[in-house]
């Protein structure tokens, strides 16, 4: 279970990391803990995987990825975990999930490819398919980005 | 647009894995990189102001904090579209909403501290008149989420 002084550190942690000489000394200012305190509950939270990332998220476009597609399977259940260890060793590939389907949806497994062009995701997405023997999938373009956010916990 | 340098490909490929957790972190990388502090912390500045990075800091794991998160799927009445996506936007727990091409066409992912206030959103969404059905595709296993794209 998280503590207080927890949530105070994931609160003052989950904004924009401060690019100062000592960041750790103000945030832990913020939380009203020394740096020694907060610098080991962080190498805590890192190995106990509470913080999954802990550095930048770059502008995909920005950096030569002006495309992406939502790509989503149908993978049998008894080869999951096969396709899914292929499937993340791809460096286009920056999602993998194991979902839910329904009626209408057969499609059980997500891949977020990211590529140069809509053409290149098209490319990679048959790769894809053929290295993992895939017969069935759909490609769910991005239409209008709605909303695009940063999680904000304990804030509710 | 600012033009990246060898140099700063570097720094944003160290920078997209973990940050060090010393007291003076971006002295530590300075001295990976074989400059000065001031220089990193500067160069991390401009890279920020020109738009390259969409955030610096942690990445939490949703489970681990106590937060249930899944995927929805709607499939929206074109004429009614932006109310409803406006409508979905105000909630803090989802992050993202998108539109995506296909009979479902508006896509979002809601993040949940417990299931009541799960189902009250759900509710108040799925009963919006734009909204013709939905699916809720909760995830089983998460076999990857990093976003990390090195820079030659």
């Amino acid at each position: 279970m998280l503590s207080e002084v927890d949530k105070k550190i994931v609160r003052a942690m989950q904004g924009d990391f401060p690019i100062v000489a000592e960041p750790y000394k103000k945030i832990a200012e913020e939380v009203g803990i020394t740096e020694e305190e907060l610098l080991a509950r962080l190498e805590q939270f890192r190995q106990d995987g509470t913080i999954r990332k802990f550095g930048a998220v770059l502008k995909h476009r920005e950096v030569g990825f002006a495309a992406n597609v939502l790509c989503v399977w149908v993978v049998p259940e008894e080869r999951m975990d096969e396709v899914a260890a292929n499937m993340c060793s791809h460096m286009a590939v920056t999602h993998c999930y194991d979902r839910n389907t329904t009626p209408d949806w057969p499609y059980n497994f997500y891949t977020m490819i990211h590529g140069s062009s809509r053409e290149n995701c098209e490319e990679i997405a048959a790769q894809l398919a053929e290295e993992n023997n895939l017969s069935q999938r759909t490609m769910l373009y991005t239409g209008k980005e709605w909303k695009k956010t940063s999680m904000r916990y304990f804030c509710e | 647009m600012y033009k990246l340098t060898d140099f700063d490909k570097e720094l944003l490929n160290i920078l997209q894995g973990n940050i060090p957790l010393v007291s003076r972190p971006f002295a530590y990388m300075a001295e990976k990189l074989g400059c000065g502090e001031n220089e990193v912390i500067e160069e991390i500045n401009l890279l920020k102001r020109e738009g390259y990075v969409r955030r610096i800091g942690s990445f939490f794991n949703s489970d681990k904090l106590g937060y249930r998160g899944t995927l929805v799927a709607l499939k929206v009445k074109r004429e009614l579209m932006e109310e409803t996506a406006l409508f979905v936007n105000k909630y803090p727990g989802i992050t993202h909403n998108y539109e995506r091409e296909g009979e479902y066409n508006l896509w979002f992912t809601l993040l949940t501290p417990d299931d009541e206030v799960r189902q009250k959103i759900m509710d108040e969404i799925t009963s919006l008149p734009g909204v013709e059905k939905y699916m809720d595709l909760s995830a089983r296993r998460k076999y990857k989420i990093n976003v990390q794209f090195m820079l030659k």
